[in-house]
């Protein structure tokens, strides 16, 4: 907020609206905040443009959406990227809708190491297919766990029995 | 028989040969040379180079916390490790979305469980700039020095554990005593002394109680000694160095893009913290320095958390005595409850109790993300809201599940013993870890 916040999310959107286009969709600019709405299919494109030319080497963390209830949504998931540039000491977000029946997404791991676990909660969580990912696997709940826990229809009190521990020598024997 | 020599080729284990008990005729026959039947079949089986696969947790003491390490070893040396977590995951996030805001106050306690505090501030924080609602002068420096008095707490737990599990125990009680005495300070702030939800939005729970700010003044007398002794135990000493310098390094440039944050970050060298960077509470107005490491490895993760114990009491110090009069809660009807005595005699203050006590509070339509520096790095709230009093959704970005995503890498390559010392640095809480 403090720090011309305001001015350099302006350049920001204004340089990514150059490059991207109508790919941008729209810029949510609510409390001070700035979250850039992009197309799917340029998420990727997106985030390594504000890796590598804007600086954002931060990626704080990959949220899943669940906007079922939400009054106004364009497909039923929804992503959100939020970056933190440490030499700039400034945040953005990325959101991109995705469609219910397919939840491909490029995995962001080739740009920042966090995207590993994090993208693996996303996709417990909600059931995003990171393409690219090379470990997407259950990491929170059980590996015998049956559906996405924070979909809105999964309920909040369903308990289900798992046993077996999860036997981690695919992680083990990958070649160094 | 004289000259026969020992080809070294046969000492290595042939493909796909099979391993037995090594029996006392074995033992003759290897080392007697005279006799016919030597390097036949020879195998030297107490040179193992098989692999060995154990499980470290998920109840190993020096985890403090259930997770687990598979890790395939080479001798001493961990060859490769894989991680396991999820055996706290209480679904935070799920039950969250079904409890109105207020409500949510105590489930951030049990978050990161050493500094319980910091997280109700920083809910309460970001809910409160999503209703753009400033708080009292009183309340900023309230919340200002419970925080700093958790970082104290916080990172004596990890430091003295830590320490503990590398050998040396007696630090952790040169802690310990100084941290009960912080500890009976928020028993009587807050009636609790582990899940203490104090705050509320807009607020606090309750004022201080008579004497607390002279009871701060002499308790926290308590802790530079406590830091003295336990610097004079470890910070010179060879067998503590031996163990954590050069333990699993890290450069700044890969713990960014790890995610790192807090002091771990800051003992590769990198400074961000946002009570520099993006003050609130009126940080800026305080003198106080930001220690950083220089190496990244187990020993500057530790010595960062000490240096950083002495800046925080440099801030209560400073702030204790600029707590201003005033009231607590901020004078606004869609967050505090109106006075008891007017909820009696007037029907709008009435009303105004029961829309608050059944409906809750309710920030408008939007989604915010807002960062506190905890004790171990940025906890950060991503809230969506539909205006109604329950969140849509709460994502937490809790600081440790990021470190704790690297340690797989860290441990690699390096001892088994060196796997706690680089856990116990890491400051992983399984409470905020897995939610």
């Amino acid at each position: 907020m403090t720090r011309n916040d305001t001015e350099r999310h302006d350049a920001l959107v204004l340089e990514t609206r150059s490059r991207f286009g109508d790919k941008l969709l729209s810029v949510d600019r609510s409390y001070g905040d700035c979250a850039l709405i992009v197309d799917l299919g340029v998420v990727h494109d997106v985030l390594a443009f504000l890796k590598n030319a804007r600086r954002f080497d931060l990626l704080m963390d990959i949220t899943g959406i669940d906007c079922t209830n939400l009054p106004a949504h364009r497909e039923r998931f929804e992503l959100s990227y939020n970056l933190y540039s440490v030499p700039d000491d400034l945040r953005v977000r990325v959101e991109t809708a995705v469609p219910e029946l397919e939840m491909n997404v490029p995995t962001a791991i080739d740009l920042w190491k966090s995207a590993n676990w994090a993208e693996r909660e996303a996709f417990e969580m909600f059931g995003f297919n990171f393409v690219g990912h090379p470990c997407l696997k259950r990491l929170l709940t059980h590996h015998e766990f049956n559906g996405f826990p924070l979909r809105k229809d999964y309920p909040l009190m369903a308990g289900q029995w798992c046993s077996v521990t999860s036997d981690l020598s695919d992680e083990l024997n990958e070649p160094r | 028989m004289s000259d026969k020599t020992i080809n070294i080729e046969e000492f290595v284990p042939r493909e796909g040969e099979a391993r037995r008990p090594y029996s006392s005729a074995d033992f003759d026959r290897d080392i007697d040379p005279a006799r016919d039947d030597f390097n036949e079949g020879l195998t030297l089986p107490d040179i193992n180079t098989e692999p060995m696969y154990v499980n470290i947790g998920p109840t190993h003491p020096a985890t403090h916390g259930t997770f687990r390490i598979y890790a395939r070893l080479d001798g001493e040396t961990v060859e490769k490790a894989g991680v396991d977590i999820g055996y706290l995951h209480r679904g935070f996030e799920k039950i969250a979305e079904y409890k109105q805001y207020n409500q949510i106050i105590p489930y951030t306690d049990r978050l990161n469980y050493c500094s319980g505090l910091t997280n109700n501030v920083a809910f309460c924080k970001a809910v409160e700039r999503m209703m753009g609602i400033e708080i009292t002068e009183r309340t900023k420096m309230i919340r200002l020095i419970i925080m700093e008095i958790q970082r104290i707490m916080d990172h004596m737990i990890c430091v003295g554990t830590t320490i503990v599990d590398i050998g040396a125990l007696t630090n952790f009680w040169y802690f310990y005593n100084a941290r009960d005495k912080l500890n009976d300070l928020l028993e009587a702030l807050t009636g609790a002394r582990l899940t203490y939800s104090y705050t509320r939005i807009g607020g606090l729970a309750w004022d201080l109680p008579a004497g607390w700010r002279d009871d701060v003044k002499a308790a926290i007398k308590e802790v530079p000694s406590a830091i003295a002794d336990v610097r004079g135990l470890v910070q010179k000493n060879r067998i503590f160095q031996d163990r954590t310098r050069g333990v699993g390094v890290i450069s700044a440039e890969d713990a960014i893009s790890f995610g790192w944050t807090g002091p771990c970050l800051r003992s590769t060298g990198a400074d961000l913290d946002l009570r520099k960077v993006r003050p609130y509470y009126g940080y800026e107005s305080f003198d106080f320095d930001i220690p950083v490491g220089a190496n990244g490895d187990a020993f500057d993760r530790l010595m960062v958390r000490i240096a950083e114990m002495e800046e925080s009491l440099k801030i209560i110090h400073q702030a204790i005595d600029r707590v201003p009069d005033g009231p607590i809660n901020v004078d606004d009807k869609r967050v505090t409850l109106p006075p008891k005595e007017k909820v009696h005699t007037s029907m709008e203050a009435l009303i105004n109790h029961f829309k608050l006590v059944i409906d809750g509070v309710q920030p408008p339509v939007g989604r915010i993300y807002d960062a506190t520096e905890t004790p171990n790095g940025e906890l950060g709230f991503y809230i969506i809201s539909d205006g109604s009093g329950h969140p849509y959704r709460i994502k937490v970005r809790p600081p440790c599940f990021y470190a704790m995503n690297t340690l797989k890498f860290l441990v690699e390559g390096g001892m088994v013993a060196d796997i706690v010392a680089i856990l116990g640095g890491l400051n992983v809480v399984a409470g905020e870890l897995e939610r």
